[in-house]
């Protein structure tokens, strides 16, 4: 490869995850550890080649260091580790801090774990009460007034839509592409095909956004090994590497978000192409953060593959398709594959990993040589965009 | 109106909130304007995110301002909030420019617009807090 900071000396070598649905009798630690298992396998290595391990905590176990909880509950002792907190773009940002630690002789071989049982955890009610306290908005600025966390996004899809004429219909077009791809993916949580008119149909959660605008709750779990590209060439799989990087974050609070239909994906993703020397029309497939539908949209526009707008009409035109110019969460996203709330985004990253390997069945795009990852949390507020090529 | 069984989030004001939260209780909405660069912030704080200066006043507010993005909520975060559902959470853009989160009351919700103007009205809804909402601006064409 040859190009940039990462100039192809980090690679994914190992990719394992769980069944991501209705998992009742898991634990949090149970779906990192079957996910952990399953990577290690993958990569040809054991837990006592790992040297650093990063989680992202979890909603239901309270512990004050999670990732050090876990390499306990493991039984290694990493010289590097940490609990990443940026909601959404988490993982991505997980796999740039593991590329840093490999690249300044910090570790060398990083688990990246991640899984959580929200739906079999508590019941669905308790589930969004505590998504709610959990911090859906600022407890003193925001929260006192209601918000649920999808009401954050539909402020920003309320604005977006008025500003730039996109219709519900554009929104429900995200959806419907997702379940397309679920339908191909036995992993999947929900595989049965929805129509426009089927997402227009499920009920109002906060005006625009319906239930089907909005992710599912589930439980499930992912893991990604990642070491360096000279370490890589002694294992089994052919390695995925990492091409560029870039992150931005606004903040945490959809009140303080400087421009709501403009967020700070537009600069990490253009530190990522930057730092990659690659462009735009290099991306064979993209794994964008599906919260919400409206989020979608916007990193489309952000990231650089619409103009401000556009985005609607395009993805309405099937672009995000299998067959259309710019094939997206290919497994499904979180929208069809499933949300178990601080893992969603990890399953992205290992989908581009299967479509990089040439093992993503019937969901394969032909000839997928540079996939982009983008995560994404709060309400559009944190950002990580990753370029990973075969 | 006071409930006396207010179950909903209450602010806890902090040191860089209280005036802010004092105004409310009087009546009125005040900020703090940045001494260096002249900008109003929202929420407060010690310092300005615009400049980063750390010396400001507070002064109080005209209380107008516009909707910036508004949503209708039909599913509410907790069993507290579920008996008004369906209401407005929206973000105001105050005329001197900085942004909120509030209600918008006194209207139907699905009336409330992007670029509406509105104004502040005070809710005691506990013995101590006071919360800033808002209502449409009666008589605009």
């Amino acid at each position: 490869m040859g190009r940039g900071l990462f100039d192809g000396k980090i690679a994914i070598v190992g990719v394992g995850e769980t069944r991501v649905g209705a998992l009742p009798d898991t634990s949090s630690l149970q779906l990192h550890a079957e996910a952990t298992t399953a990577a290690l396998a993958d990569a040809g290595l054991g837990l006592a080649d790992v040297d650093g391990v990063l989680t992202a905590g979890s909603r239901l176990d309270g512990f004050l260091m999670h990732s050090a909880a876990y390499a306990e509950y493991l039984g290694i002792v990493p010289r590097y580790g940490a609990t990443l907190s940026l909601g959404g773009a988490v993982h991505c940002a997980a796999i740039h801090h593991a590329a840093t630690a490999i690249m300044t002789g910090l570790a060398n071989v990083v688990l990246v774990a991640s899984g959580d049982n929200l739906l079999s955890g508590m019941s669905r009610t308790k589930a969004v009460e505590h998504l709610s306290q959990a911090g859906a908005g600022h407890p003193e600025f925001e929260n006192p007034y209601g918000p649920p966390i999808p009401a954050l996004y539909a402020l920003i899809a309320s604005r977006y839509m008025h500003l730039y004429g996109a219709q519900p219909e554009h929104l429900a077009a995200v959806a419907v592409t997702m379940r397309e791809h679920a339908a191909r993916n036995p992993n999947a949580q929900y595989r049965k095909p929805l129509t426009v008119n089927d997402v227009l149909a499920s009920k109002i959660v906060s005006t625009p956004l319906h239930v089907l605008d909005c992710s599912p709750i589930s439980d499930g779990g992912g893991a990604l090994i990642v070491t360096s590209a000279k370490r890589a060439a002694d294992l089994p799989r052919h390695p995925v590497f990492l091409l560029g990087a870039g992150e931005s974050h606004t903040g945490e609070h959809v009140s303080a978000m400087p421009d709501f239909t403009s967020s700070a994906a537009q600069s990490s993703g253009a530190q990522a192409f930057g730092s990659a020397g690659l462009g735009r029309d290099s991306v064979d497939v993209a794994m964008l953060y599906d919260s919400f539908t409206i989020a979608v949209l916007l990193q489309l526009e952000d990231l650089g593959f619409c103009g401000k707008g556009e985005a609607g009409p395009f993805v309405a035109a099937g672009g995000l398709r299998l067959n259309g110019d710019l094939p997206t969460n290919t497994h499904g996203g979180c929208l069809s594959h499933g949300h178990p709330g601080k893992p969603g985004g990890i399953f992205h990253l290992i989908e581009a990993v299967h479509q990089l390997r040439g093992e993503a069945g019937q969901r394969q795009v032909p000839n997928a040589k540079i996939v982009l990852v983008h995560g994404s949390g709060g309400a559009l507020a944190t950002h990580c965009t990753l370029l990973l090529g075969a | 109106m006071t409930e006396s069984n207010y179950t909903k989030p209450l602010p806890t004001p902090t040191s860089d909130s209280l005036p802010f939260w004092e105004g409310c209780r009087r009546g009125q909405l005040v900020l703090q304007r940045c001494s260096r660069c002249g900008r109003f912030r929202f929420y407060p704080r010690a310092t300005c995110p615009y400049c980063h200066d750390d010396k400001a006043d507070w002064r109080p507010l005209s209380g107008k301002g516009v909707v910036y993005a508004t949503t209708v909520v039909h599913r509410a975060p907790s069993s507290a909030f579920a008996p008004d559902v369906p209401y407005v959470v929206a973000i105001i853009e105050l005329e001197e420019g900085a942004r909120m989160m509030s209600n918008v009351l006194g209207c139907p919700p699905e009336s409330v617009v992007t670029g509406m103007p509105v104004e502040v009205f005070f809710d005691s809804v506990a013995p101590e807090v006071t919360l800033p909402k808002f209502r449409p601006i009666a008589n605009q064409s």
